[in-house]
């Protein structure tokens, strides 16, 4: 991550700000930038949302169709969530097959979705071993200034909140399509907090400046009651038991600030 | 719900494979079982068979990947076709990425990767036989290999995963336990530094039971890191026994045949003069 000299100049100052219990942008520690969530603002998919964090931009979509299941689960509804990194989301970020952090980024959002069991998969079902609806979560990155996990969290989240599925008749094995659509029903409403380890302190909603220096990265998931769903540890550093437990407590009070966000913006 | 489950595990509640609920699966390691390898080490975990090799630190292909202040850790998680039921694809998926990236973040701790600057060290692992917690096993034959490749290091990484089934927290989920449980957190751990470097979780736990898992999962790779450290001290110790076997064969050899010991004079005289040469 950390890559030659200017990194190291920037790390430096980025850790003597941070000492002192600010940040370059003048922001306290455990303080998330302006978060803005827009959602039923594109036509075409079933639910969608735009989220602004920063200027981290995030649009998320979802859309729907038929597909198999899979062999364990053959009455149960797919959920798929894909990141895509998008070349105009910042200039160092080429068009291709996505980077490892945006494999990363969409498993850690699908973990906290499927962890929290957000989708009650068996209403999805249509015909048993052969048909059942498709939910596919696509995140996409408009620009990106950091912490991409927390903000497409809550954008999958809101963008779900939102989805109107259609509805299909099934008769004899056959599916046919209605013109009815049923409304998505959530089942658990996880958000994503990430917490950035800079020199001894612990940060919320590093900017790419940040990241780019950061030593490591916790991300940890929970949902409404308080319940852990899901956590991932990156990068080259390690923490200690007593510093998980500090991050643990710290995410679950800014999941309750997130959420009420999110749930505002439905 | 929570009444029947407080009923019934009280007197029959038993792990499917008979397992104490902070017990490990019996673990056997390896080291140096790759001829080629700078590095290696054999893992059986459970079921899992797992092998991993180390290359380097050696130059870095391509080139643009290295970095000039410091060495590069690549890792590669991969699993065999046959490896799991029903059989899959060899080329890597998503999950093989993300497996890939946390043990290289779980590893790189270990090491002092400031001493090589435009190298890389290169981790392959092989999942031969999967039996649930394969990224726990790869972590602990990887650290091991790394070890074995002569790699200087500041600790052991030892893996372990904790996690919940059937409303109990316990170690090292088997297969089974990993599909069919409430949650699964694999961790590694550097017992010397007592750092957490890998740490993932999934499923629905309050935050007392995640922090019970963290303690609980960090006491088994302590276990493990025993096991690690006796599986680097065996391959000495044949070496050494080896190397014993010789020296004794060596002395008693030329006492009963005193010829061989002219022929071999002119040879150690040779070796002299080449360096001379020189």
């Amino acid at each position: 991550m950390s890559n030659g000299i200017v990194s190291r100049l920037k790390r430096k100052k980025i850790e003597e700000v941070v000492k002192t219990g600010k940040r370059m942008d003048g922001r306290d520690l455990l303080q998330y930038r302006d978060l803005q969530i827009k959602t039923r603002f594109l036509e075409k998919p079933e639910g969608s949302a735009e989220v602004k964090l920063g200027k981290s931009h995030v649009v998320v979509g979802v859309k729907s169709g038929i597909g198999t299941p899979f062999e364990d689960s053959p009455d149960e509804g797919v959920m798929m969530v894909n990141a895509e990194y998008t070349p105009i989301a910042h200039p160092t970020w080429e068009p291709g097959p996505p980077p490892d952090e945006a494999v990363e980024l969409a498993r850690v959002v699908d973990r906290g979705l499927r962890a929290a069991k957000v989708l009650s998969m068996e209403d999805l079902g249509l015909v048993s071993g052969e048909k059942v609806q498709m939910v596919y979560v696509d995140l996409y990155i408009i620009n990106f200034d950091g912490n991409l996990i927390d903000a497409c969290s809550a954008g999958a989240l809101a963008a779900l909140n939102t989805a109107e599925l259609p509805e299909f008749k099934v008769t004899k094995g056959a599916v046919s399509s209605t013109d009815k659509t049923k409304k998505l029903k959530l089942r658990a409403h996880p958000i994503a907090v990430t917490l950035v380890k800079i020199g001894s302190e612990f940060i919320v909603d590093a900017t790419a400046d940040e990241e780019e220096v950061m030593d490591g990265r916790i991300t940890i998931t929970l949902d409404e009651n308080n319940n852990v769903n899901a956590i991932q540890k990156s990068g080259p550093v390690g923490f200690t038991v007593d510093e998980i437990k500090k991050c643990i407590n710290i995410a679950s009070e800014k999941a309750v600030e997130i959420r009420a966000k999110v749930m505002a913006s439905v | 719900m929570s009444k029947q489950r407080k009923r019934k595990p009280a007197k029959t509640w038993e792990r499917i494979d008979g397992r104490k609920h902070d017990e490990l699966r019996p673990i056997h390691i390896e080291s140096g079982v790759l001829p080629n390898a700078d590095g290696s080490a054999y893992i059986e975990m459970g079921r899992n068979k797992i092998i991993a090799g180390v290359y380097g630190p050696r130059e870095m292909h391509p080139k643009r990947l290295s970095k000039p202040n410091m060495g590069v850790l690549r890792c590669r998680y991969h699993m065999a076709p046959f490896s799991v039921d029903p059989r899959r694809s060899p080329a890597p998926s998503r999950r093989d990425t993300e497996i890939s990236m946390v043990m290289r973040d779980c590893l790189e701790p270990a090491l002092f990767l400031e001493r090589y600057p435009r190298s890389v060290i290169d981790v392959f692992v092989e999942i031969i036989q999967a039996d649930g917690g394969t990224r726990c096993a790869s972590i602990n034959a990887a650290a091991v290999a790394l070890a074995d490749a002569g790699i200087p290091m500041k600790d052991l990484v030892s893996a372990c995963a904790a996690g919940k089934y059937e409303g109990r927290l316990i170690l090292d989920l088997g297969d089974y336990e990993d599909k069919k449980g409430e949650s699964d957190m694999p961790v590694a751990y550097m017992p010397k530094f007592e750092q957490v470097t890998l740490l993932q979780m999934e499923g629905i736990m309050t935050r007392e039971e995640t922090e019970e898992c963290v303690r609980l999962a960090v006491d088994g790779c302590k276990k493990i890191y025993e096991i690690q450290k006796e599986a680097l001290k065996k391959k000495y110790a044949a070496v050494r026994e080896e190397a014993g076997q010789v020296a004794a064969e060596a002395e008693f050899e030329p006492e009963p045949e005193p010829e061989p010991e002219e022929a071999e004079e002119p040879t150690t005289e040779d070796e002299p003069t080449e360096d001379e040469e020189q």
